[in-house]
């Protein structure tokens, strides 16, 4: 009865595979599930991982450095060199705690060219810098490809566009959370509009487009019944986070988001001010997030937080930084690895002026593909040779994240 | 790195030369800028037929050079021919809005005040703010301020709208959106919101059919942009770089061209007394006597020389010579030269008209025209649409949400004034690209996959259904009144819908043969795959 059921449904409206996938069998609670957030805009790693141990920080930020720990509004410390923006206390800091959160400092890509679009689009291409990017296939949807075979693998963007990491030959979903509403266009009328794109190039965007809204508004429901009961509704991006989770728990195992705002020339602040705000929410979300997906789901979850590069280290005149180079990615889930979670990893050195690249900014001892490469293959078991279709000519480096 | 660098005084008789080439282009019509293509360069202008078009032609014109045909844009193209109306179009005069849209618009704060008006009670209500003593006093002027600055914002984007709905001169329209896309400030920082309106309005319009190098200067010169990309902070001994790094990756040359880190940094410094001022303009900063002469102020614009570094800097390979704001002329002056600003203007011309993959050729060609008529923008738009390549690349230009929106708006209602153009705004919104509100510097951007994923072709089918079953929410005058009956247009009595389905697929045709009722028959008109592009 669900068999024919499924079928009438795809014959009349015929779904692509991922969104056959979703509908057919929802990923099981011990599916992998990746997350991927990127902050555009070039977030400052420096004060949300603060090197307290580096006495040239704060010789070299005397308006916008997070105080050492045990000072006023001081950095919340992590170890023994490394401290977090003290806006995390309530959601980032229990996640590191509960060793469900790692940072991997100087990491980011080779390119130079300090313009955010530019190395946006080159991370979210993944292919080597020198080799000429004749196909534009982002990484993510070269994963999707990889892992369309294996049960359950549902992409998804939670984005208005589909960003560049996710276009390809694997067809991904897409839709903004922010604003979800009922639309006015009924089934019958989705049928009529859906047979007058068949046989088009772009019949597989509309057909998924008209399954997707109604999986995400069958994911809105169960929200809209909490928030009469609790009667607290969620803002900004801890409503999409939420939001994302109820998703990612019942629908999708690969999403991505971003967010924006990052890009600080001016008056970035310090433990308060515009970018203490902007983690705040971050972070705020990312709590949420973990919270709904639930302990079993989490446990299998990974959500990656990276950003375009890093910023100068040096703050400028205007008490805010300017494009700089390597930045600090962060892992969060309930499946790190006890080498991993609760830590900071990957390759470091001293943070001092002489170590500085170009005598500007944070050098990149992590590169993104190497470390993205190393989480993929141990999350799904991939063969290096599938790491090499996700990121070609990647050398791949395992720093045993999960 | 093989920039063709001309003396900065040669320069300088360039873009008065330019200014004459502009001025004569109406006139000379195809002639101007032919006879200054470089040699090389395939000179295939071809003449503009003044034979009638057929339909289908006529179409494709409208929906190129227009927010999209209705009829009565189809009738003035028949009845000029296209000689004329295309001349029209590159060259217009004073357009006259019908009388309710010019209304709408006169009735505006933004029309009725001058941005300095605007302004000093904009920052009498900070100090208000600064005053107030309690605390219940200062919350309510904080929103007080919040709104009157939303106000501001929202009227510039209903002013935009209006025009781009009703104005005769729609490819200057069509260009202002270009323009203010290119040279992109967002609302969602800080005070852009007090200053969006008089940017589109005092740097954007005048000049999106005139000269580049004017426009460049009159986005950078602007508040709005000064504050946006934080040039107004860039100063000596504080640098920043956000502008002059923009300046040069989006604004001109494109990333990847040649210039490099020491040249973004270079252009930094010359950029630093780049600001704007608020103060009364007889009351100039304090200046030693030295640097007195050096000071410029230009309604808001100021350069100060306090402010400024006068380091000598090396740029695009060359030292710069002038000194001061000269130095920011000489600078401008080589990057709007640059083979790289032609190529990259050229083809992101070419791109927002054309498709997403115009042909080398054409680009060529359109950066050639760019060349010779030294950043004329009308000669290189021109140029670029009478191109034969241009002519056979019909309906590959998939339509981002502004397009698709208000083509759908001119088609069902034409002429016939909104008294409420919030819906159109709130439907463009709903597609993803909000007017003043794409956060980054880079602007929109264009191609058909930025537009056209699953979850956007989802939203279009409802706003779609909006337009086709609900769209008489544009006349009434509040929102709580009931909607006029029937409260949907009749797309298919339009002439210029009619003429388009001669052209359509079976299964398109098919689905509107279906159609029950005339809301309905609207959904799949506006729902068509052939509706999607232009």
């Amino acid at each position: 009865m669900q068999r024919r059921h499924f079928l009438s449904a795809a014959a009349s409206l015929p779904l692509t595979f991922s969104l056959a996938r979703a509908r057919a069998a929802a990923p099981r609670s011990d599916t992998p599930r990746l997350l991927l957030v990127f902050l555009r805009g070039a977030y400052d790693s420096s004060n949300l991982l603060v090197p307290t141990h580096s006495d040239f920080y704060y010789a070299a930020r005397p308006t916008i450095a997070i105080a050492r720990p045990g000072e006023a509004n001081g950095a919340l410390p992590l170890d023994t060199r490394w401290g977090l923006h003290p806006a995390m206390e309530g959601s980032l800091l229990p996640l590191f705690q509960g060793r469900q959160a790692c940072f991997v400092p100087f990491a980011g890509t080779h390119d130079l060219s300090r313009s955010h679009f530019e190395t946006q689009d080159s991370i979210e291409l993944g292919q080597p810098l020198d080799a000429h990017q004749s196909f534009r296939t982002g990484f993510m949807n070269r994963l999707a490809q990889l892992l369309q075979g294996r049960s359950g693998m549902a992409p998804m963007a939670f984005t208005a566009q589909l960003p560049l990491c996710m276009r390809g030959p694997a067809r991904i979903a897409n839709t903004a959370l922010a604003d979800v509403g009922k639309g006015g266009v009924d089934a019958n009328r989705s049928r009529a509009i859906a047979a007058m794109y068949a046989g088009t190039p772009l019949a597989p965007a509309v057909n998924e487009g008209f399954a997707v809204r109604d999986a995400v508004l069958r994911g809105m429901q169960e929200e809209m019944d909490k928030a009469g009961r609790d009667a607290i509704s969620a803002k900004g991006f801890s409503l999409v986070a939420q939001r994302m989770a109820t998703l990612m728990r019942d629908q999708f195992d690969l999403g991505f988001v971003d967010v924006g705002g990052w890009d600080t020339h001016v008056n970035q602040g310090g433990a308060s001010g515009n970018l203490a705000n902007r983690l705040d929410d971050l972070g705020r979300g990312l709590a949420a997030f973990a919270q709904e997906m639930g302990p079993e789901p989490w446990r299998h979850t990974v959500v990656a937080v990276i950003s375009e590069f890093g910023r100068t280290f040096r703050e400028n005149g205007n008490k805010g930084t300017d494009h700089g180079h390597g930045t600090a990615y962060w892992l969060l889930g309930g499946s790190l690895s006890a080498q991993a979670g609760g830590h900071v990893v990957g390759e470091q050195m001293e943070v001092s002026e002489a170590n500085l690249f170009q005598n500007r900014d944070y050098p990149v001892l992590n590169e993104y593909r190497s470390v993205l490469g190393g989480l993929f293959a141990r999350m799904y078991g991939l063969t290096p040779a599938q790491v090499q279709q996700v990121f070609p000519q990647a050398t791949v480096k395992d720093l045993r994240l999960v | 790195m093989a920039y063709l660098q001309q003396e900065p005084f040669a320069m300088r008789a360039y873009r008065m030369l330019s200014l004459s080439a502009a001025a004569l282009a109406g006139a000379l019509w195809l002639t101007a800028c032919a006879s200054h293509e470089p040699p090389g360069v395939v000179s295939s202008q071809t003449a503009v037929p003044d034979a009638p078009l057929s339909a289908a032609q006529r179409l494709q014109w409208l929906d190129r050079v227009t927010w999209g045909a209705s009829d009565s844009a189809d009738q003035r193209l028949q009845r000029l021919g296209l000689r004329r109306w295309l001349d029209e179009q590159l060259n217009p005069q004073q357009p006259t809005l019908p009388a309710e849209a010019q209304q709408r618009i006169a009735e505006m704060e933004i029309s009725q005040r001058g941005m300095a008006d605007i302004q000093r009670d904009v920052a009498s209500q900070r100090l208000a703010i600064r005053n107030a003593t309690d605390e219940g006093e200062s919350t309510r002027l904080r929103q007080e301020v919040q709104r009157h600055l939303n106000q501001l914002a929202a009227q510039a984007q209903q002013r935009q709208v209006l025009r781009a709905l009703y104005s005769p001169a729609q490819l200057q329209e069509q260009m202002t959106w270009f323009w203010m896309n290119h040279f992109n400030v967002s609302t969602r920082k800080g005070e852009t919101r007090l200053w969006i309106g008089d940017y589109e309005e005092q740097a954007i319009r005048p000049n999106a059919l005139g000269n580049f190098r004017t426009l460049l200067e009159a986005s950078m010169r602007h508040p709005a942009m000064l504050l946006y990309l934080d040039n107004a902070s860039n100063a000596k001994d504080h640098i920043n770089e956000n502008y002059a790094r923009e300046l040069l990756e989006l604004h001109t040359m494109g990333v990847g061209s040649g210039y490099t880190q020491a040249d973004v940094q270079a252009m930094a410094h010359v950029l630093t007394g780049v600001g704007f001022s608020t103060r009364d303009a007889d009351a100039p900063p304090r200046l030693p006597p030295a640097l007195r002469a050096d000071y410029r102020r230009q309604g808001f614009f100021e350069f100060n020389p306090n402010r400024h570094d006068y380091a000598p800097q090396v740029f695009l390979g060359q030292p710069l010579r002038a000194k001061g704001l000269a130095a920011v002329d000489e600078a401008l002056d080589r990057i709007v030269a640059s083979p790289a600003t032609a190529h990259f203007i050229a083809r992101k011309l070419a791109v927002f008209f054309i498709g997403d993959n115009p042909p080398p050729a054409l680009v060529q060609r359109t950066a050639a025209a760019f060349t010779s008529s030294h950043g004329d923008i009308a000669a290189t738009l021109r140029s670029l649409l009478t191109a034969p390549q241009a002519q056979a690349q019909q309906g590959q230009r998939f339509k981002d949400p502004m397009h698709y929106v208000l083509g759908a708006v001119r088609l069902g209602y034409d002429e016939r004034v909104a008294s409420d153009v919030r819906p159109v705004i709130g439907w463009i919104n709903r597609l993803g690209q909000p007017i003043y509100g794409h956060e980054t510097p880079d602007g929109y951007p264009m191609s058909q996959s930025d537009w056209a994923s699953s979850g956007q072709m989802a939203a279009r089918f409802d706003v779609a259904r909006q337009i086709a079953a609900r769209s008489a929410v544009l006349f009434r005058t509040d929102p709580k009144a009931p909607l006029e009956q029937p409260p949907y247009p009749d797309l298919a009595q339009r002439a210029t819908a009619q003429a388009r389905m001669d052209q359509w697929s079976t299964a398109t045709r098919a689905a509107l043969a279906q159609a029950r009722n005339v809301p309905d028959w609207n959904t799949y008109f506006l729902s068509a795959p052939e509706m999607m592009v232009r």
